[in-house]
């Protein structure tokens, strides 16, 4: 190159400039709310989090983590080796030759970037994006032509100026994206958010295989109750939205956006960024919420700021109101965002502060006040449904093995079938069992994503104080909602250890009956006759596959039936949201379709004549869908029809 | 010039629990307030300021809410008179009876008989009020509504038809001032004197169904009462009127 000093010169103004963006980005994310994070351990887990936690999510799709493994590793490579080489002067053959290595790597991972930017699937961003792979393969050719010379592949002082001049420019232009846009907002903003994203992540229990999925209580009393403003949001979960690669993997499974409803998980967290950072969506180069029942908002009229109420102009609170907290976005994100947590913060502003939780939300809300159930039933018939079962309750029993958490399902005919059944199935393998009868409420699940976070405190407290009355092992459950509820977020409120100690001094177990019953199944205290040749599928509940990570006991019970599942598509992690969870019937956000139709469609898709599934509420969804189609069965149920009963 | 209007609340009976809850009717009359006096809108309650219903009301976005303190054996009417009197107000919004205590209804007629001021019961709507004037509906059965002119001042009950009561916020009802007045009370002998009892399901009136086809049904359910009893007096002097009323009176056995 004929001037010898000016890609050093160009590489450190670049940055340096990229440090200062990095120093302001930071600061966007400290107008947040404070939140302790142990920053050094952090910090320290970050490559194992990288290279395990977030490889193990990107590696569903093959083709694109060896892409990124390439790219992204032949550029951290590179800039090392830039930095050694081109800044410092180490002038070494070896390490010449390293960074041609690296660099090469790394055009042949932009190549295939490139390649799939030719004909984008409608879940990526477009925009900035599509200059991305450009600029990388520029930075891999100009810092290889670069840095031909120092490894004696080609003379020193090489080139004239008009190489000069280019090599200038390619150096400018591909820095710029990678430097300087890494901390200014560019596309490569989600390398250096994200990092620092998974180093100080609100759950690092989702790390090195664990599960977190429990939400986190509402600080209750002060002047503002949720999130109203991006700055109410805690800091790492402003840091959280900026990670955000745009990959869109989140809105190719949200039921809500498929249905047509105004949700797109990915344009929500990047309206968080433009919250965070404050302007317009107008760069925003994704699909948009889908219209819903009203009209589509124009790019560019969304505005926001940090200290601006997020509801009044940057997102609609129909948004917030589609999603069902089917976690499948957060499962699929693989930046490891947590959707969930951000939509049910806002929504706790608009109903704890506002008073506007759409539909039904005002009255069933009211309803869980005045009675401890969403409908409004009289406290004192919880136990209608018991009258013919003869079971026995806690206030008289005192101390079981297993507690019958029967939930609101107590109310609901339909539901009343699969608590019968199981109670049979229990008898038959005689368990000690016994429930709590009138002294059971609500489990808080509806009020809390409704965003009424303090009728779910209240209900949890109450709920806890009714059960450190009695002694019991196990708390077993059929409806998905109450097993989380009591499984991963009574803890936040169990300040006298009602479950971390049950009657034989150990933490309550608590399990989904379909768990439960699978255990019985092995100890070999049920049999059942083989089910006969019915082509079936099994739906997977939210609450009990990503919440709960209980995908086998349900099917390991069906196999133990000799049924032979034929899975769907979407099954497993992957399974698609019936549209119940959440408060979703309730608020009822108009769409083009229905989320339940979608899934039936998927079932029907099998050839299946029956799905089983494990959830009531999956149950009443999936039996809404208007006939002809497959029979819908808890499982607790198709085990009842099979069961054969020793006869004395 | 702003309208000075109380809604008065009282501690609703959810029927289901019998648990304390924001009354349906009073609800409303929150509501009708702060239609037509948006934040300048007043609401009284008597009784106990610690009571977390109060909170109820209050999150439906008022910034305070003025409590007269007395015991549940003390008569409301009279602190209420008292409290009134000394404003200057122009409409007083109630339910139509309370949910719990004696639950006689008879509330505004008191008030307005201590006041001087007309009632208007079992409103549906306040259209609009203008020079000294309130445009009012009244619900009557079958949906049907009439519209009268009232003057300012005027007590008015609010009927279930009214415009339902709007979702309570926690974090608004939770800031809300409650503004304690201690007040003397009349102890309220007749409501002391009460014996309070669970109440017995009254036997269900067995119902014959004469109605053979949907049509039938659907008339008997939404025709107008066909009473031919009914007669108008317009031109009749006021003798005659009264006499007429009176006549009513004592067919209908109301008087002996």
């Amino acid at each position: 190159m004929a001037i010898d000093w000016l890609p050093s010169v160009l590489i450190v103004t670049l940055l340096i400039l990229a440090v200062i963006g990095g120093v302001r980005r930071a600061n966007l994310w400290r107008a947040g709310q404070p939140e302790k994070v142990d920053i050094v351990a952090g910090l320290l887990a970050l490559p194992k989090r990288y290279l395990q936690d977030l490889h193990h999510v990107v590696a569903r799709d093959k083709y694109m983590s060896q892409s990124h493994v390439a790219t992204a590793g032949g550029f951290v490579l590179s800039m090392i080796l830039v930095l050694l080489v081109h800044v410092f002067g180490v002038s070494n053959r070896l390490l010449a030759g390293a960074l041609l290595v690296a660099l090469g790597l790394m055009f042949v991972g932009a190549l295939f970037i490139a390649k799939r930017r030719l004909q984008p699937p409608s879940r990526l961003s477009k925009g900035p994006w599509m200059r991305l792979p450009k600029s990388l393969l520029t930075f891999a050719v100009t810092f290889f032509v670069l840095t031909l010379p120092m490894a004696g592949v080609l003379p020193e002082g090489t080139g004239n100026w008009l190489l000069t001049m280019i090599l200038s420019a390619g150096i400018i232009i591909s820095l710029s994206e990678l430097l300087f846009g890494m901390t200014w907002g560019g596309p490569m903003k989600h390398a250096f958010a994200g990092a620092l994203h998974l180093a100080f992540h609100r759950r690092p229990e989702r790390f090195g295989g664990g599960r977190s999925t429990g939400l986190k209580p509402a600080a209750l009393g002060g002047e503002v109750h949720g999130v109203a403003k991006p700055s109410d949001f805690k800091w790492n979960q402003l840091l959280g939205f900026d990670a955000c690669v745009q990959c869109g993997k989140c809105e190719a499974m949200c039921p809500a956006f498929a249905a047509g409803q105004p949700l797109n998980p990915k344009k929500l967290i990047q309206d968080m960024v433009v919250g965070l950072a404050g302007g317009t969506d107008a760069n925003y180069a994704g699909s948009p919420y889908p219209a819903g029942k009203g009209e589509a908002r124009a790019l560019g009229s969304a505005k926001g700021g940090a200290d601006n109420v997020i509801t009044a102009g940057l997102v609609d609170a129909d948004t917030l109101w589609s999603c069902t907290t089917c976690r499948a976005c957060v499962e699929e994100c693989p930046m490891m965002i947590e959707h969930v947590d951000a939509i049910v913060d806002m929504r706790r502003f608009v109903t704890m502060e506002k008073g506007q939780t759409p539909n039904k939300g005002a009255q069933v809300l009211e309803n869980i006040i005045a009675t401890d159930n969403p409908n409004g039933y009289a406290p004192g018939s919880r136990t209608h449904w018991a009258a013919d079962q003869n079971l026995p309750l806690m206030k008289d029993k005192q101390q079981v093995d297993v507690l019958f958490w029967v939930s609101d399902g107590a109310f609901d005919m339909r539901s009343q079938r699969i608590l019968r059944a199981f109670v049979t199935l229990m008898k038959a393998a005689k368990v000690d069992v016994a429930i709590l009868g009138d002294e059971e409420r609500d489990c808080g699940d509806v009020a809390r994503r409704l965003g009424d976070d303090a009728s779910f405190q209240s209900l949890a407290k109450r709920n806890l104080a009714t059960l450190s009355q009695y002694k019991f092992n196990k708390i077993v459950t059929t409806d998905p909602h109450a097993y989380h509820c009591l499984r991963n977020e009574y803890s936040d409120l169990d300040v006298n250890g009602v479950l971390s100690q049950g009657a034989s001094g150990q933490a309550v177990e608590v399990l989904h009956h379909t768990t439960f019953l699978n255990h019985l199944v092995e100890q070999g205290l049920l049999n059942f006759e083989r089910f006969s040749d019915t082509r079936m599928t099994y739906h997977d509940p939210c609450y009990l596959g990503r919440y709960n990570g209980e995908y086998e006991a349900p099917r390991e019970l069906l196999r133990s039936l000799g049924i032979n599942i034929t899975e769907m598509a979407r099954s497993g992690y992957r399974s698609r949201c019936c549209g119940g969870g959440g408060g979703a019937p309730i608020t009822d956000i108009p769409g083009e379709r229905r989320i339940a139709d979608m899934r039936m469609a998927d079932v029907t898709e099998t050839g299946a004549e029956l799905v089983a599934v494990g959830c009531q509420q999956c149950t009443a969804m999936l039996e809404g869908v208007v006939e002809p189609r497959p029979v819908v069965k808890d499982i607790a149920e198709i085990l009842v029809g099979q069961l054969i009963e020793e006869v004395h | 010039m702003p309208l000075n209007i109380v809604s008065l609340v009282s501690v609703g009976r959810h029927p289901q629990s019998g648990r304390s809850r924001r009354a349906e009717q009073d609800g409303r009359a929150v509501e009708m307030g702060l239609k037509l006096a948006g934040q300048q809108l007043s609401v009284v309650h008597v009784g106990n300021p610690d009571e977390p219903v109060l909170r109820q009301y209050a999150g439906m976005g008022l910034s305070s809410l003025t409590v007269l303190k007395q015991a549940d054996r003390f008569d409301a009417v009279p602190v209420l008179q008292r409290y009134l009197e000394q404003k200057n107000i122009d409409i007083v919004l109630t339910g139509v009876r309370s949910e719990s205590g004696e639950s006689s209804g008879m509330v505004p007629y008191l008030l307005a008989h201590a006041l001087g001021w007309p009632v208007v019961a079992r409103v549906a709507d306040i259209v609009c009020v203008e020079k000294g004037e309130a445009q009012v509906l009244l619900a009557l059965p079958r949906g049907q509504r009439r519209a009268v002119r009232v003057a300012l001042p005027f007590i008015a009950s609010l009927d279930l038809a009214a415009p339902p009561a709007r979702q309570s916020a926690f974090g608004v009802g939770l800031r809300a001032k409650i503004e304690t007045i201690e007040s003397i009370g009349e102890v309220d002998q007749i409501r002391v004197d009460w014996q309070e009892a669970e109440a017995k399901p009254r036997a269900k009136r067995l119902k014959t169904v004469k109605a053979k086809t949907a049509a039938e049904r659907f008339k008997a359910a939404t025709a107008k009462p066909q009473g031919d009893a009914g007669k108008v007096l317009i031109n009749e002097t006021t003798q005659q009127k009264a006499q007429a009323i009176f006549d009513l009176l004592l067919e209908e056995k109301v008087i002996r």
